[in-house]
């Protein structure tokens, strides 16, 4: 499979005003040397604390941030070719956290249409796209609505075919569920898995919820401008010491086997879902019991 | 309060003047005022008359809320009528106090002035009850669009203008989270002298102020993530197109205009 986003050594500055006025690049850059690639049609989830650089990240794969160094190419552009803007922005479309602040117009289907409307798409195909893409996270019934009207799931469902209506390669999600209340954000996250797997849509979930992450094919975990692990989930999750030194927790049922093993309980250190967890503990149970009895 | 504002006046039913196009709707209220302001005679505010209970016929609008536009502007009609009940003096006397002269003239001129501003207000409000906000800027942007030669930016300006009629509604509400949060915190926002409450103000709106330029930095972000590159070269999902029905109103509605101006000279010669 060939890679959708290719980064290369990228490093970042924010700028600055200094104290004559003038503006400047700060002095420690938020994005040291990252080289990552993304496969077509793969979800990865990239993890980080709180200035771990993983929005600045994201942000760049839309071409809104231009690394100082480095490369970034999504599917072969360099973002920093001026000329392929809006190309870029069109293959790899970007959500957003806050819901409120990304839609634009006052009825659901205009909002969609947005996108399309600005790249000079006919107004017939608009039409198709915009159904399309309101079937596409279940919101179709709901088109004549105001934006106002609906849930902060909803609104989130709502920005995503917006995204959707470009038709693009790479959906780039920035925290999208963390204003959500738990509802909203299995409604959104079931929307990203299916738009993965039925539609073959690259998804990069930047999140700081594990239980999310643990979803994706792949996890990237970015700590101080750097990427600390890149692993399949399992894996990552597998080293707990290391991302509670981070300042990263693993989901529940990692960290609850965890502590099985450390009392010398024999549990697999893998466990990432629920129901594998469930799985392990009746197996345990089992085994266990004839002895005791 | 939050749906008055957002739906402007809108009056959501069926009608055929709901479905006309918007941009025959403007016209047609601008050519109505014209009628109106064409001539003296009681004559053009029978036909103005005439014309608005046609058009609120195809409106379906219950006569109750054509009086609910016209109820506000009441106290201003009846000031009106008084200047010019005692500021026309000319014509028969029919009474006279003091100073005070009331005459045939100033009567109807009064009556006829009271009129006219009625029947433009029930006239304009038609438009705005059969007319969503974004229709209307829809069609705004459509007729302003020759001036785009001359770099006027009619573009952007109903961008804004659709903009502005998204976030009221939000920020509504959180003017609404603002002040719950203050007086969670001992802020005292309905009592007192004015000016204690005006001061009262300032921890409410600085706060709003500050976030809706965050909000309207992150919407900037998000229309360029969506290729957001102003006017040009944009396509609209919904196009304002004509139907025999706007053509039929169109010259049904000359054919007052036409006769206000015939009625005017008939009536000069």
């Amino acid at each position: 499979m060939s890679a959708i986003v290719e980064a290369k050594h990228l490093v970042f500055h924010y700028q600055e005003t200094a104290e004559d006025g003038t503006l400047q690049k700060q002095e420690t850059p938020v994005l040291k040397d990252i080289s990552l690639s993304v496969e077509k049609g793969s979800f990865v989830a990239v993890l980080g604390h709180n200035g771990s650089g993983k929005s600045t990240f994201a942000k760049h794969i839309n071409a809104i941030l231009l690394p100082d160094e480095g490369k970034l190419y999504v599917d072969g552009m360099d973002t920093a070719d001026e000329e392929n803007l809006f190309a870029i922005r069109q293959k790899a479309g970007m959500v957003f956290q806050n819901p409120d602040n990304q839609i634009v117009a006052t009825i659901v289907e205009e909002d969609v249409a947005f996108a399309p409307e600005n790249l000079g798409v006919a107004p017939d195909e608009i039409r198709r796209r915009v159904d399309d893409a309101l079937h596409a996270v279940k919101m179709y019934a709901y088109r004549k609505h105001a934006p106002t009207q609906l849930s902060g799931g909803q609104k989130q469902r709502v920005a995503i075919a917006g995204v959707i209506a470009m038709q693009p390669d790479c959906i780039i999600l920035d925290e999208p569920t963390a204003m959500l209340d738990p509802q909203g954000r299995q409604e959104v996250m079931e929307t990203i898995r299916r738009l993965n797997r039925e539609q073959g849509i690259t998804i990069i979930l930047i999140t700081h919820y594990m239980e999310e992450a643990a979803q994706a094919d792949r996890i990237v975990v970015m700590d101080g401008g750097k990427v600390l692990l890149d692993d399949v989930p399992k894996r990552v999750f597998s080293q707990v010491e290391t991302l509670k030194s981070v300042g990263l927790d693993v989901p529940q049922v990692t960290e609850l086997a965890h502590l099985l093993r450390q009392e010398g309980i024999p549990i697999a250190e893998d466990i990432i879902h629920t129901d594998e967890c469930i799985a392990a503990l009746a197996a345990l149970l089992d085994t266990a019991q004839p002895e005791s009895r | 309060m939050l749906k008055e504002i957002t739906s402007g006046q809108y009056f959501p039913v069926e009608s055929v003047l709901h479905r006309m196009d918007p941009r025959f709707k403007i016209i047609e209220t601008l050519l109505f005022i014209f009628l109106l302001f064409a001539g003296n005679s009681f004559w053009v505010i029978a036909l103005g008359a005439a014309f608005v209970l046609l058009a609120q016929r195809l409106s379906n609008i219950p006569m109750k809320m054509i009086w609910k536009s016209v109820k506000p502007i009441l106290p201003f009609l009846a000031i009106t009528a008084l200047l010019n009940l005692l500021f026309i003096t000319d014509g028969e006397v029919l009474f006279s106090w003091k100073f005070l002269k009331i005459t045939e003239d100033g009567i109807s001129t009064s009556i006829f002035m009271m009129l006219r501003i009625v029947l433009l207000i029930i006239g304009s409000s038609l438009l705005t009850y059969t007319t969503s906000p974004i229709l209307l800027t829809d069609a705004i942007e459509s007729l302003l669009s020759p001036l785009r030669r001359v770099k006027f930016p009619v573009h952007e300006m109903a961008m804004m203008m659709s903009i502005a009629l998204r976030f009221i509604p939000t920020l509504l509400e959180e003017t609404d989270k603002i002040m719950s949060a203050q007086k969670a915190r001992g802020a005292t926002l309905d009592n007192g002298k004015l000016t204690d409450r005006a001061k009262a103000l300032i921890p409410i709106l600085i706060p709003l102020f500050v976030s809706a330029f965050r909000r309207a930095e992150e919407l900037a972000t998000a229309m360029e993530c969506r290729c957001y590159r102003g006017g040009d070269g944009r396509t609209r999902l919904r196009t304002l197109k004509a139907a025999p029905r706007d053509y039929i109103g169109f010259a049904v509605c000359l054919l007052f205009v036409a006769a206000s101006v015939a009625l005017n000279i008939l009536l000069q010669s």
